[in-house]
């Protein structure tokens, strides 16, 4: 059984703003019968480019249509401009959290409202076309789809990318092709991070620098392992704050992570003057 | 809330006689029946009295009863028991639509240079005598072959397909697991040499079961260890679980037919209501071959986890064969194989019954679901005139045409 959040639960069985918009400005439709999962994206728009109502259809799981409903949510009120920036970390939050292996859904809910936006801009039809080559045979994903998820939410194996755009999740032929994209794009954003000690003093902005990558390329993969994710908040002098998303966020435990993960791995890698606190958000 | 629980091919609970059986040897009762002193060895003469009543019940001797930790181990000893006898023949013929128990070990023998023919379904989840008379080869080991469909309820004719085999001189295993209880088998009529069966699924507890080892059968142990078992499964005996085996095993070849009519009438009751009140629904499985207890139903345009969690604010039970609902992101391999197309496949839903099944359980699912299945669909893009535009895949059908 999959553990929802309640406000999952509450978005699903009481879903806000499910049905059509008959004269919709815009529509976006995303997914298909075949995949299991399905949504098409109505938007009212008025001429100062407020969003004045959205609506959703859903074929799909609980999260699916929860995240569908909190996107529309998430809409109503926004400016087309704020709306672009909405991103499925965004849906994924507002829900408290959506199971790694459901967080498709909120991609899903994400890529509907690109459609609908682009259909505002009157470049498509409601359709949204295949941008790249397809690499999951089964369930119809692009290069283009796997690479943005791993950039946007540091996907670091084959799994995750399941998880988020469902590629892979069938007959698992294009495993090795995950892989490759997984490198390209990590080598594309990555450099070595091998010499990570320096001479000392170190300077505030190379020890951010240096904070920034660690985290990025050592700790969140551990993280993303056990289903959670790290947010670095803030850091002021050698005082390092963090936050914890996913699995991690409100478990009971996740100071320890703080101490004996997070700072641990800073002090050994960046500066030995570092400490970690944990901000909850 | 009060649970309805219509989920029994999952697991069911157990009957309060097999739990009044099992108590003691989880108290006073606790010594191990392989020592010495009396205090353990008393425990012997309940396992013994346990393996005569599973023998009973399957109409075979005592000797030929191992008990085992459930029905996936079964399927595991009997499968390597099979091909690990006859190093010679390299071949082996088992179905598409078989409990992973069987379908993995067969891949993981494929792995080992083995050669594995599934044998396909029709659309009724059907398997045809002729296929498997073309398949049967001289090296084949072993067929392993299904008694009845977990997810369908389809019974297979293993009396016929076990003859064949043993005519062309193949071994025969069956996974019983879904029969157990809702036939009066044979184990002197029933050609098989062996057969596999779980406690937990007829009122005993998870964790115990037992396989059927034919006497002139070949076989290896599949747990080496100690001698328990009499050589052929080691480990320190599970003795509560196998007392209340025993006993489970006694309560479910009682009455077979009346329990099989009580039940089929409440699964019929549920069948015909909710094809009634709800329009495009689809029956997957062989209505004219299936378990009395089984209804594998699929509605038309909506998902079945939704299903699933709105019935579960009802406390009502029950499975799906969608892909949500499972580890991967695949629908069910049954009703895959079966060839049920998309638009059904996601929205399928296993009700199973038991003896402890109530009208009143069924009646809440009647009155609830249309509701549930009309409010999904008021939310769903599909459906309702509003038909999806597909084309053909390697699934066969309804592949997407451009996924956002």
């Amino acid at each position: 059984m999959w553990e929802y959040t309640d406000k999952v639960k509450e978005f699903f069985l009481n879903p806000k703003n499910a049905g059509e918009i008959s004269d919709a400005d815009a529509v976006g439709e995303v997914g298909s019968l075949a995949c299991g999962d399905a949504l098409k994206l109505f938007l009212k728009v008025d001429d100062s480019g407020v969003i004045q109502d959205a609506r959703f259809q859903t074929f799909g799981c609980a999260s699916a249509i929860a995240s569908s409903s909190v996107l529309t949510e998430l809409l109503k009120g926004k400016t087309v401009d704020e709306a672009s920036r909405i991103t499925n970390k965004d849906i994924a939050r507002e829900l408290g959290g959506l199971p790694k292996e459901k967080m498709h859904c909120s991609v899903m809910g994400q890529q509907a409202l690109e459609a609908a936006l682009k259909n505002l801009r009157g470049e498509k039809d409601a359709t949204r076309d295949l941008e790249g080559e397809v690499v999951c045979e089964c369930f119809g994903v692009t290069d283009e789809e796997i690479k943005r998820a791993i950039l946007d939410n540091n996907l670091t194996s084959v799994e995750d990318v399941t998880h988020y755009t469902k590629a892979g999740g069938g007959c698992t032929d294009c495993h090795g092709d995950i892989e490759k994209l997984l490198d390209q794009v990590r080598s594309k954003t990555l450099t070595p991070v091998e010499p990570v000690r320096e001479e000392r003093p170190m300077t505030n902005i190379k020890r951010m620098q240096l904070v920034t990558k660690v985290v990025d390329e050592e700790i969140r993969p551990s993280l993303h392992k056990d289903g959670g994710d790290i947010e670095l908040v803030d850091i002021d002098g050698p005082k390092v704050m963090v936050s914890f998303r996913g699995a991690c966020a409100g478990c009971p435990s996740s100071h320890l992570t703080a101490k004996e993960v997070v700072e641990k791995k800073l002090k050994e890698r960046v500066d030995s003057q570092i400490w970690v606190e944990e901000v909850r958000s | 809330m009060t649970v309805s629980y219509l989920d029994n091919n999952a697991t069911t609970r157990v009957a309060p006689e097999v739990l009044e059986e099992m108590l003691p040897f989880m108290d006073t009762l606790y010594g191990n029946p392989s020592s010495m002193h009396t205090f353990g060895g008393q425990v012997q003469k309940h396992l013994a009295l346990a393996r005569e009543r599973t023998a009973q019940a399957l109409d075979c001797s005592p000797e030929e009863i191992i008990f085992t930790s459930g029905g996936t181990e079964g399927d595991n000893a009997a499968i390597f028991a099979a091909v690990n006898s006859q190093p010679d023949k390299r071949h082996i013929i088992t179905t598409r639509v078989e409990h992973p128990a069987v379908l993995n070990t067969c891949k993981h023998l494929e792995g080992k240079g083995y050669e594995v023919t599934y044998l396909p379904v029709d659309d009724y989840g059907r398997l045809s005598m002729d296929q498997l008379r073309e398949s049967l080869r001289p090296d084949t080991a072993l067929v392993s072959i299904m008694y009845a469909n977990n997810e369908t309820g389809n019974v297979y004719p293993v009396q016929a397909m076990a003859e064949m085999a043993k005519e062309r001189g193949a071994l025969f295993h069956t996974d019983a697991v879904q029969a157990i209880g809702k036939f009066d088998l044979s184990m002197h009529k029933l050609p098989v040499d062996y057969l596999a069966l779980s406690g937990h699924k007829i009122h005993a507890p998870k964790g115990v079961g037992a396989m059927f080892v034919r006497k002139k059968a070949p076989f290896r142990p599949f747990i080496l260890g100690g001698h328990q078992e009499n050589g052929r499964r080691a480990g320190t005996e599970n003795t509560a679980g196998i007392v209340g085996l025993g006993k489970a095993m006694q309560l479910a070849s009682m009455d077979i037919t009346g329990e099989n009519a009580r039940v089929a009438a409440l699964r019929d009751r549920l069948e015909q209501g909710l094809a009634g009140a709800v329009e495009q629904t689809r029956i997957n499985g062989d209505r004219e071959s299936r378990l009395p207890n089984t209804l594998n139903i699929s509605f038309k345009y909506v998902e079945g986890e939704a299903i699933l969690l709105m019935l579960d604010t009802l406390g009502v039970c029950a499975s799906s064969g969608s892909a949500c609902t499972s580890g991967n992101l695949e629908p069910s391999h049954v009703l895959r194989a079966m060839g049920v197309p998309f638009t059904h496949v996601h929205g399928s839903i296993r009700f199973s019954l038991s003896r402890y099944t109530t009208q009143e359980e069924v009646d809440l699912v009647l009155e609830h679901l249309p509701g549930i299945i009309n409010k999904l669909r008021e939310m769903s893009p599909f459906g309702q005139g509003r038909e999806p535009v597909t084309v053909s895949s390697r699934y066969g059908e309804e592949r997407p045409v451009k996924r956002g």
